[in-house]
């Protein structure tokens, strides 16, 4: 057995972050090659709009305190979202010298800025003169971070409500640590602190102080609470020892690294990038053999390219058309297998998508020692209910414009408004709903008096 | 393979390219390794009464990313004695025997300083002499290099001085630091030069550090003008170049220098009339090496262009150099773009928005897609759009056929002046 050859400090190393950051001629190789755009389609690409070619000639020219200072102006998060981002969807494929040449880095040059004025220790923005208005904000994520930076730069009083002992949301506790260390979104969270904004961990809304004791305390309330556990399986033995929710799963990797999964055999159900996460995160935990189980196909996987190629580059098998229907448990009350069958995809009349479907008789077990659930997120319904606002399934109903719900004091934002339809969920995109959401109450309470007074 | 040998005012060489004198024909080991990299001859770092030099003495400027887009220099002249020189120069002509190599001279501006320096040195065996009236820095506080090369007087009387001794050839070197270079090359040839040679070094100063507010470079926290060279500088050797070969009471053989970096610089010069070309900053960032890129270039080039001999490229292009009142004003070109080839950097539009003609237009078309367009009836031919366009190709400057003939601003004012109503 190898395991016994593992100690916890290498597995802790296995967390480090996997990707360096640029050296110092490399940026200003890269920054150089820059064409500096007019009207550049990176801009257009980014969600928060990021003025790309301003930064980037910042760097070239030597003043990464402006070139931090841009890419923070518009994104609060953007520390976090140069790791995170899928660029290549983005503001790089977008790069006009994509048929050229090839794209500029514009992840990497984005870190290579924010990661100095981290080291530096660099306060980038200061709060606004204050206008006498209150807001609190639900949730610390990425969407709440944003709507609470923005709203102390425009003089607000800004309290953050976070259920967690620290903010940052996903950036903080669901995203793995070798991609993004909690440091960055920790240095996130205290950019938004140093503006006054005061945070409110461990403070549940809902239980901890209810949504009608913020509707009456504040001028107006961001509900961005994101989204919450992964719903049960429904089928036999999900409460056995050795059985995970990805997101507690991941989110424990970025807290304490144990090593009860070395040698192990684990089983991640779901093809999405949360299970690319606990798949990767099991294979850094010790696990002898991972295999990611998906009712469909490769073709139909909601997880990015680059995080497939990452998994398989770490040795994470993938059994396509597989679907779990029981997990079978030992004499001790252990995940000893999970049982599945194969599935095949059939066109079903009134629905566009080709369904999966089990092949009778095709059932098999996996001999597993671990179970990790990572089939989608459930969402904070009871909570949207306590502050009455209309809802689609859990997916709070705004305008998209301003993040309004339909309590005029209470705007929404994150994956707290994302569902069906919308693309994807990516921290750029609710980083950008919380600044949308910041200047519509800053207009609603602050300017819109302003310009009849 | 085309014939690369050259001569410029009697001195044979095997290649066009010759080193200046400057810090890489500092001694023998130097000049030897240099032959045999391929460098066809040398000019020999500057002989004189012996100096003492400082300690931090170059500095460049980078651009974008680049190193050494250009050189600055405080260094002086040789600070090694005559005799050491002399020998090194014996032992190398002994065993490069075909390669040339040219003394560079500084002394002051005296007769008999004069022939003193050129007997001894003759007398050692050299294919000819440079005089150096172009250093602008130290020695021209002491009345010499380019502090006598700004006086044609004395460009004249030196040049002269030293005629009255010369048994070779003698190379006359300019300053650029002057008005009208043509001025002190009139002045060479009066004093009976056999050639020229330019540019020296520009007055320069490469830059101030941020942290310190120290010049760069300095020395113990004192900067001084330095001379200037490197790939910068070559637009101004080219015009200097170009107007002395098409100026007639200048008249003689040029040997080209400034910012000559590649076999196409070399070409260029040629083109606009020096007969060989000196080398320096291109050495000193990159070794002797380098030649052997300029020779294999130059030679493919004459190949591909069918020329037999390198000669046959100079002053192909001095004809066409000329003064602005002799340019046709009815002449138009007028920017195309390739919006196949085009990737909507928009940095044409922008260019020629704020800053020459505004006759770009962001335009999207049926299908929604941005792209670029020209409005040719308000484009001046400035061709900014086509310099700042990244693209190979995207933009060409097409010529627009004028239905008027060739008319210049000389031809127009002679013709209103005869105008009689």
């Amino acid at each position: 057995m190898r395991a016994a050859f593992i100690s916890l400090d290498d597995l802790k190393q296995n967390f480090a972050e996997v990707k360096a950051g640029m050296r110092p001629k490399e940026a200003s190789e890269e920054s150089n090659r820059c064409l500096y755009c007019y009207d550049a389609p990176c801009v257009q690409a980014c969600p928060t709009g990021i003025n790309i070619p301003s930064f980037i000639k910042k760097i070239a020219t030597g003043n990464l305190l402006g070139s931090a200072r841009t890419i923070m102006e518009a994104n609060p998060v953007g520390a976090s979202c140069s790791r995170v981002c899928p660029t290549e969807e983005l503001c790089e494929g977008a790069c006009v010298l994509n048929h050229e040449s090839k794209p500029i880095l514009i992840g990497d040059l984005q870190r290579y800025a924010t990661d100095w004025a981290i080291r530096n220790r660099q306060v980038l923005f200061q709060r606004g003169s204050s206008n006498g208005k209150s807001v609190a904000i639900v949730g610390g994520g990425p969407a709440g971070l944003s709507a609470a930076r923005e709203l102390a730069r425009f003089g607000f009083n800004v309290t953050i409500y976070e259920a967690k002992e620290q903010a940052g949301g996903l950036d903080t506790y669901g995203i793995v640590s070798f991609r993004l260390p909690p440091a960055i979104s920790l240095w996130e969270v205290e950019q938004v602190q140093a503006l006054g904004v005061t945070l409110r961990t461990g403070t549940k809304v809902g239980i901890d102080v209810t949504a009608d004791e913020l509707l009456q305390a504040y001028d107006a309330v961001v509900l961005a609470v994101g989204m919450s556990k992964v719903p049960m399986l429904g089928i036999e033995g999900e409460t056995l020892a050795g059985v995970y929710d990805a997101i507690d799963f991941v989110e424990r990797t970025k807290t304490e690294i144990d090593s009860q999964l070395i040698g192990k055999r684990v089983a991640v159900i779901g093809a999405g990038n949360t299970a690319i996460d606990a798949a990767t995160c099991s294979v850094r935990l010790g696990a002898d053999q991972v295999q990611i189980v998906y009712r469909r196909t490769e073709a139909e996987m909601t997880a990015y390219d680059f995080e497939f190629e990452f998994a398989k580059k770490d040795g994470v098998g993938f059994r396509w058309l597989t679907a779990p229907k029981r997990i079978i448990g030992g004499s001790d009350g252990e995940v000893v297998g999970l049982e599945c069958v194969r599935m095949e995809l059939v066109d079903v009349a009134g629905s566009g998508r080709k369904q999966p479907v089990p092949v009778a008789g095709t059932e098999f077990v996996l001999e597993v020692d671990a179970v990790v659930k990572a089939i989608g997120q459930t969402r904070y319904q009871s909570l949207i209910d306590q502050f009455g606002l209309a809802h689609v399934h859990g997916t709070v109903t705004v305008d998209p414009r301003t993040g309004q719900t339909s309590h005029p004091k209470v705007f929404a934002a994150g994956d707290v408004i994302f569902g069906g339809g919308q693309g994807e969920a990516m921290v750029v995109s609710a980083a950008q709903q919380g600044k949308l959401a910041a200047s519509a109450i800053n207009h609603q309470l602050v300017t819109s008096h302003n310009e009849t007074a | 393979m085309a014939d690369l040998r050259i001569n410029l005012a009697g001195i044979a060489s095997l290649n066009p390219f010759w080193l200046a004198s400057a810090p890489p024909t500092n001694t023998g080991y130097q000049v030897q390794r240099a032959f045999e990299a391929g460098w066809g001859g040398a000019v020999w770092k500057t002989l004189g009464d012996p100096i003492i030099n400082t300690s931090s003495r170059f500095a460049a400027v980078h651009f974008n990313g680049q190193r050494v887009a250009g050189f600055n220099n405080i260094e002086l002249i040789t600070d090694r004695p005559l005799e050491v020189n002399l020998k090194e120069i014996y032992e190398t002509k002994k065993r490069f025997p075909h390669n040339v190599i040219v003394a560079s001279l500084m002394v002051e501006p005296r007769q008999e300083k004069w022939h003193e320096i050129v007997k001894k040195v003759e007398a050692i065996g050299v294919d000819g002499l440079e005089l150096n009236f172009g250093c602008p820095h130290g020695m021209a506080e002491r009345g010499m290099g380019s502090a006598s090369g700004q006086q044609p007087d004395l460009v004249e009387a030196q040049t002269m001085w030293v005629k009255e001794v010369a048994t070779t050839p003698v190379i006359v070197k300019l300053t650029p630091n002057i008005t009208d270079i043509t001025a002190t090359a009139k002045a060479a040839v009066r004093g009976g030069a056999d050639a020229i040679s330019l540019i020296n070094t520009i007055n320069s100063l490469a830059g101030v550090d941020l942290d310190t507010w120290n010049t760069i470079p300095h020395v113990g926290g004192k900067g001084a003008h330095g001379g200037y060279c490197g790939p910068a500088v070559k637009p101004i050797a080219l015009n200097m170049v170009a107007e002395c070969a098409r100026n007639a009471a200048v008249g003689v053989p040029i040997s080209g220098i400034g910012g000559i970096s590649t076999w196409r610089d070399a070409v260029e010069f040629m083109l606009m009339g020096a007969t060989g070309v000196q080398v320096c900053t291109a050495v000193m960032h990159h070794g002797f090496r380098i030649v052997e890129e300029m020779i294999d270039g130059l030679n493919n080039f004459l190949d591909e262009k069918g020329l037999t001999s390198v000669t046959e490229l100079v002053g192909k292009s001095v004809p066409r150099y000329s003064d602005w009142g002799n340019l046709d004003l009815n002449y138009a070109v007028v920017a195309r773009i390739d919006t196949e080839t085009c990737i909507n950097c928009n940095k044409c539009h922008i260019a020629c928005e704020d800053t020459s003609h505004q006759c770009i237009d962001r335009v999207t078309g049926d299908d929604g897609k941005a792209y670029l367009q020209v409005r040719e009836e308000d484009c001046v031919g400035c061709n900014l759009c086509s310099i700042v366009c990244p693209v190979e190709g995207a933009i060409s400057m097409v010529e627009v056929p004028s239905e008027e003939g060739i008319m210049t601003w000389n031809e127009r004012q002679a013709a209103l002046a005869n105008f009689t109503p």
